[in-house]
């Protein structure tokens, strides 16, 4: 008869994954290449378009180590990741029960989606000029454009989550004697779970984006300067390139591992969708 | 119905499109748990033949279908089509082809084509035929079944009955030795069920294709098949073979008949047991 | 036994939206649009130029920015009759053009060969995946000084951005194929071209259609952005430009120019994809499939 296989340990299973060897391979040319590209003119003196202008990957890694034992580096992902939560966190908080009540009362949606939808293809950082007008500080400006970013992701999300919800689960509810309060708390607001969630990773991404413009154009010197996107720039003004791409990798690596986080929370509060 | 005199039955016609299924068992192996879903079976099928598979859900037998279609590679034995080796010891995935058409359980029409479209693909891809002859061909074959007026309307816009026809029909365009059908009317209610019954029946009377028809249907399966292969759950095997003696033409009045009577009764008890063991066991349908 | 069609064809595509219009009349909705545009604007304009609260009347009011927009001889210089205005929207435009044409066309064939092949996937996607979490604001000091000028960097920069969604909306296109399809294809005779032309590529369309509604919502996102630190015209420029010159009234303009025209072409893109997809909308019309 047939047995059950024994499972290798996990790790190894990883290093037999043909996808995962192919992965790494990948990585590593594109290291390659880059590394190549970018010191052929010392090493050979031609100069590669593009890539030739850009810092050799050994230099990132150097000016890495360097800038790794320096506190205002870290100080720096603290004072962003601190930003990109806040405005997260209002947008969710206030995006969440707007699309949601959108969603339930066509009245409501009837009324309050078509500025919304007016006012949605202006982008957040055009926001910002005016928003620095409007608020009383950077930080607030700042705040305020990032809510922005977030806010309308979460909501078309939530929207259209709350709106795919199979109309037979309602029916069912019903049938067995469901309240209104009861259909929105336990087949609604599950129902919508999903959609909330790729609506925060999706707003996650854009939330950083808006930071970064934040940081960037309105940093240094002022009050609400630091942070991820002022190391970049202040990088760039003091033309240490090296340490530019070592603040582009930091701050892919911080919206990376924040994605990652609502993904896994969204794994936690979901338990029917885990499979296998 | 009078035998149709445009149908020629020589002895090449008959013999086109003999299966041979030798001891043939196929293991999966989904997230590391080996899973034996064919053991050791083994099926003769003539040319000719509509040959009636019926078992409970996840039993293997679509493996079977898969296996002769090529979408499956087998582990162990041999399939043949007309004595030749389809895929077996040294070749486990057999090549698909235009011999051994399938039609699917949910449809699969390209929703981005219409009807004609649809069943003029298959000759134009092979070469066989330039567009205006096929589409021309798949118009006629379109008409024959009964669809006329919808050949240039997508699948999206016409019911699924109409669909399942001309998924059929694009099949048949392509005159193949075996047609391969997994549960085409699973989803459909009775009445169009026994609509595409007849429809199916005309055709087989028409061309004598070898079908090789997966139910879970009893009795769509004694009045279509001329022999019925009870399944067991998985892993399968086979379990009782029951030849269907009944004259063809044949028409719905057969269901009532005494004859139809006697072979539900022979096959019932058999499925039954298979279907109450398949239910306790309660796993997931494989694929 | 031949199936008969009611008499008179079914409508075409034009014909269906007219009806849906003028059944959407009757319902509620527009009314309520309207009012809540209204209540808007309405709202705005009291904060901004009538009550003059706090800080509300930093900002120009819909007045005020409405007046500006139609005079024939702007306070602050810009307006519906002045050349620079619609210089600035040509220019954004004419950079929004070739920033989503040059991803769309590097990033559908991309997304399409990932999604159908698994080995390209695996040695493409992973440096994919490594570069897409780097925001695109991120890349514009490496981008001035991999690039000369003020043009090629700025379009890099909307490129990339439309690039990375583009393909990516596009493999899970591909993806998202049911099985059955490459099985009835390859059952049917066919060869590995025939499976991308017929299979593939219309199988993921829908997808990559929806990936190009949200890319070229992400190029605007970039343009502007980029507009805005390091431009010259443009409609982010203008936003930029006129704050720092406090012209608040004309930033304004600019930013609901920029909403506009924004909408404009994620109309464009959204109308192409239906046209493309008339067997979408004909089963959606019956109902669903």
């Amino acid at each position: 008869m047939v047995e059950k296989t024994v499972k290798a340990p996990a790790i190894v299973r990883l290093f037999r994954d043909e996808t995962f060897r192919r992965g790494v391979v990948a990585i590593l040319v594109f290291l390659v290449l880059w590394e190549i590209g970018a010191q052929f003119k010392s090493w050979f003196g031609v100069m590669v378009p593009f890539i030739g202008k850009v810092a050799p990957p050994s230099a990132v890694v150097v000016r890495w180590l360097e800038v790794g034992q320096w506190a205002g580096y870290w100080e720096s992902w603290y004072l962003s990741t601190g930003r990109v939560f806040l405005g997260f966190v209002v947008a969710q908080v206030i995006g969440i029960p707007f699309g949601l009540a959108m969603a339930v009362n066509k009245y409501f949606r009837g009324m309050f989606f078509p500025p919304f939808e007016i006012l949605r293809p202006i982008p957040p950082l055009a926001w910002v000029p005016a928003s620095i007008i409007f608020w009383p500080t950077t930080e607030l400006s700042i705040m305020f454009v990032t809510f922005l970013g977030a806010f309308y992701t979460i909501v078309i999300n939530v929207l259209g989550g709350a709106r795919s919800i199979d109309i037979q689960y309602l029916r069912a509810a019903q049938s067995m004697g469901a309240s209104q309060w009861d259909l929105f708390r336990k087949i609604i607001l599950p129902g919508t779970l999903p959609s909330i969630f790729i609506g925060a990773a999706v707003g996650m991404g854009i939330t950083w984006e808006v930071v970064l413009a934040g940081e960037m154009i309105s940093g240094g010197g002022q009050q609400g300067g630091g942070g991820l996107g002022f190391f970049i720039w202040s990088s760039y003004m003091g033309g240490v390139m090296d340490q530019v791409i070592v603040g582009m990798i930091s701050i892919g690596l911080a919206g990376y591992i924040s994605s990652s986080l609502i993904r896994y929370v969204g794994y936690l509060a979901m338990p029917w969708r885990r499979m296998f | 119905m009078a035998a149709n005199p445009n149908v020629v039955s020589t002895a090449a016609t008959q013999t086109r499109g003999a299966i041979s299924i030798r001891n043939v068992s196929k293991i999966y192996d989904p997230g590391g748990v080996n899973v034996l879903a064919v053991d050791d079976c083994s099926l003769e099928i003539a040319g000719g033949e509509v040959c009636m598979i019926v078992g409970p859900s996840g039993c293997g037998k679509t493996t079977l279908l898969n296996a002769i279609a090529g979408f499956h590679s087998i582990t162990e034995g041999q399939i043949d089509l007309d004595g030749e080796m389809l895929c077996g010891p040294g070749k486990p995935l057999a090549d698909q082809g235009a011999d051994r058409v399938v039609v699917f359980q949910n449809g699969a029409l390209f929703p981005w084509k219409t009807l004609a479209d649809n069943v003029a693909y298959g000759p134009i891809v092979q070469g066989v035929m330039s567009k205006s002859e096929a589409r021309e061909k798949a118009i006629h074959m379109l008409d024959e079944a009964g669809l006329s007026g919808v050949a240039d309307k997508y699948p999206g816009e016409v019911s699924s009955g109409m669909a399942r026809r001309a998924e059929i029909v694009r099949a048949l365009i392509n005159d193949p030795k075996v047609l391969l059908l997994d549960e085409p009317y699973r989803a459909m209610d009775a009445l169009t069920k026994s609509i595409m019954h007849e429809s199916l029946l005309e055709v087989y009377d028409r061309t004598k294709v070898t079908i090789f028809f997966i139910t879970h249907d009893l009795e769509e399966a004694i009045f279509l098949g001329d022999r019925v292969i009870v399944m067991t759950t998985r892993p399968a095997k086979t379990k009782k073979i029951v030849d269907v003696k009944i004259e063809r033409p044949r028409d719905y009045r057969l269901l009532s008949s005494e004859d139809f009577r006697v072979l539900m009764e022979e096959t019932k008890s058999a499925v039954h047991e298979e279907a109450v063991k398949a239910f306790e066991a309660g796993e997931r349908e494989l694929a | 036994m031949s199936n008969q069609t009611a008499p008179g064809s079914a409508p075409s595509g034009g014909q269906l939206m007219f009806l849906r219009a003028a059944k959407a009349l009757r319902t509620p909705m527009p009314y309520l649009a309207f009012i809540g545009i209204a209540l808007w604007l309405g709202i705005y304009f009291l904060l901004n130029e009538y009550w003059k609260i706090f800080p509300f009347y930093k900002i120009p009011g819909p007045v005020e920015v409405v007046t500006e927009w139609m005079n024939k001889d702007p306070i602050w210089g810009t307006s519906l009759f002045t050349e620079d205005y619609y210089r600035n929207i040509w220019v954004s435009c004419r950079r929004i053009g070739i920033a989503f044409a040059l991803a769309t066309g590097l990033g559908v064939p991309l997304g399409l060969f990932m999604g159908w092949s698994k080995k390209f996937k695996d040695y493409t996607f992973p440096v994919l995946e490594t570069l897409r979490p780097i925001p695109i604001l991120a890349w514009v000091p490496l981008a001035i000084v991999m690039f000369a000028g003020f043009e090629t960097p700025i379009i890099y920069l909307a490129t990339l951005a439309s690039f990375f969604v583009t393909a990516l909306n596009t493999m899970l296109g591909v993806e998202s194929i049911d099985e059955s399809y490459f099985r009835a294809a390859g059952c049917l005779g066919s060869k590995k071209h025939h499976v991308f032309w017929h299979v593939v590529v219309p199988g993921a369309l829908p997808f990559i259609f929806t990936g190009l509604q949200i890319s070229i919502g992400v190029a605007w996102f970039s343009l502007v952005a980029a507009e805005m630190i390091s431009g010259d015209y443009g409609l982010g420029y203008m936003i930029m430009d006129s704050y720092m010159v406090n012209k608040y009234t004309t930033m304004v303009m600019a930013m609901l120019t920029l909403g506009f025209v924004g909408w404009i072409t994620s109309a464009m893109v959204r109308i192409a994809g239906y046209r493309m997809m008339q067997w979408r909308q004909k089963a959606l019309g019956q109902g669903g499939a």
